[in-house]
């Protein structure tokens, strides 16, 4: 179970949020342009400081600036598929998949075991040996996924998973989510500005306005128009 | 009725071609026959019997053997130079950036003097260095030490808008993986910036290696210690011809060279993106 607790004082509002996600849940974070939601995830995976902020991930605490604990980003184990998917394009798919592996200094049996059998769960596996600068947007996001997974983490992030990809892709994709966060229970934020997609993949839906949480609940009952700033 | 000032279109295009035909052939010969030239004045005979000099061939080692010592000390400090630069902000931060960039509009010959100013056997830290029996102007380590202050803006530069401009994604999903920011830096950062460094590498060796003024002020023109090409090639004016028409075919074939690499370089980045 993730629980974050956080606050940051930005450039025009200051972020000040807090979230539970349960196991095997998928918690879809929506709000406008610039509305912190972004932030959120890069404060809870480490990659920026919060001002003040309580994270904890399974009841291992990985953030209490009270008490000046702040776990590495490196080892927090949190899955995470940014913006783009950023695959490394000069890597093989193969490559890319064990990088977070590699960098755990797994052994190699284990490493080629584990690549292989997220290559197959994501329907790549005879894209193992192409360039990842070579692949379609839906091919990408799959290949950034496995990547994302195959280090068992104990939170998924996903920032605008479906912004660059086509219909099919994004229900591939979708689907590919859903089935492999209820499989391995592990809980899932995922990052969009789409009501759709909102209602196709999450369980929970929380909306975000100038750093405060507006709205949260069923996705399907969802308001059409943010009641403070009127973003849709 | 159609006004005479009016010429057909087939005129015009015709006019057009002519203008743009009578420009490109003008600065093509303007830039090429001066090379050709070189090439003329010498027959091949000559270049191969004079390409056994001793000058020469002391010039060109010492010439080879300084450029490449200074791309090596300005790759391996100016890459993690450019990365820290690119990723932090700190104090004066914009006078870094200026300071990078000025060896490049200042004259070679100032660049010379104020390395002699400062690193002179009287100089403000010359002469510190003079006493513990280091001395540095006049020395093969000044023919360096002037290479590498004319020359590594080229690559500092180059790896500077490199790595402002890589998406900070990668290396933030690399970290999320697990890795540390070596490991990053690495697997990730290096090998996707890989092209326009070796790009920017290619255009400092060249710079290195035809770099007359500083290298004269500071290292003066000490044949077999500090005497390289462009240095060789100027005494050869003065004496012998034909050594400095040598040296400097040499010079423009091995210019041509990196030209041609770096091209290819480009032309190979612009096929992956």
């Amino acid at each position: 179970m993730l629980e974050a607790v956080m606050v940051k004082r930005l450039r025009d509002f200051t972020l000040d949020f807090a979230l539970t996600v349960q196991p095997g849940e998928i918690m879809v974070l929506m709000g406008g342009n610039g509305s912190g939601k972004s932030t959120t995830l890069n404060i809870i995976s480490g990659l920026i400081e919060a001002d003040t902020a309580m994270i904890t991930l399974n009841n291992q605490c990985l953030c209490r600036t009270k008490d000046d604990v702040d776990v590495p980003v490196e080892d927090r184990r949190i899955g995470y598929v940014l913006q783009n998917s950023a695959v490394f394009p000069c890597m093989t798919v193969r490559d890319n998949i064990a990088f977070g592996l590699r960098a755990r200094h797994l052994g190699w049996s284990v490493i080629a075991e584990r690549v292989a059998l997220w290559m197959d769960r994501m329907h790549i596996a005879d894209l193992a040996d192409v360039k990842a600068g070579n692949l379609s947007g839906g091919q990408k996001q799959r290949v950034a996924l496995a990547r994302a997974l195959v280090i068992e983490p104990g939170l998924l992030m996903m920032d605008e998973p479906f912004t660059a990809l086509d219909v099919e892709s994004t229900q591939a994709v979708k689907d590919l989510t859903r089935r492999f966060v209820k499989k391995i229970q592990i809980p899932c934020i995922v990052v969009t500005h789409r009501v759709t997609d909102s209602t196709d993949i999450g369980d929970r839906a929380c909306v975000l306005c100038q750093g405060r949480k507006e709205w949260e609940g069923i996705p399907s009952e969802m308001p059409e128009i943010c009641s403070v700033c009127h973003c849709k | 009725m159609i006004p005479k000032r009016f010429r057909p279109k087939k005129y015009r295009r015709n006019l057009t071609y002519l203008a743009a035909g009578i420009l490109i052939v003008g600065v093509t010969l303007y830039l090429a026959l001066p090379i050709l030239a070189l090439f003329i004045r010498i027959s091949p005979d000559l270049f191969f019997a004079t390409i056994h000099d001793p000058e020469v061939i002391s010039a060109l080692w010492l010439s080879l053997f300084t450029t490449c010592i200074t791309l090596a000390v300005v790759i391996l400090v100016g890459t993690p130079f450019a990365y820290y630069h690119c990723r932090y902000s700190y104090p004066g931060k914009v006078v870094v950036d200026t300071l990078i960039d000025l060896p490049l509009v200042l004259p070679p010959a100032v660049a010379g003097v104020a390395l002699l100013v400062l690193y002179g056997r009287v100089g403000l830290l010359g002469k510190y260095f003079n006493m513990l029996g280091i001395p540095l102007a006049f020395t093969t380590l000044a023919v360096i030490m002037a290479q590498i202050f004319v020359a590594s803006p080229f690559y500092l530069r180059q790896a500077k808008s490199l790595f402002e401009q890589l998406d900070p994604a990668y290396e933030q999903t690399a970290r999320t993986l697990g890795a540390s920011s070596l490991r990053t830096l690495t697997l990730v950062t290096l090998p996707m910036t890989a092209s326009g460094l070796i790009s920017g590498a290619v255009m400092t060796f060249g710079r290195a290696l035809g770099e007359f003024g500083a290298t004269i002020m500071f290292a003066g023109n000490l044949p077999g210690v500090t005497q390289t090409m462009p240095l060789a090639v100027y005494v050869g004016m003065q004496g012998n011809v034909n050594v400095g028409l040598t040296i400097s075919i040499l010079l423009v074939i091995i210019s041509f060279t990196i030209m041609i690499a770096v091209r290819i370089i480009q032309k190979r980045e612009a096929g992956h993106a």
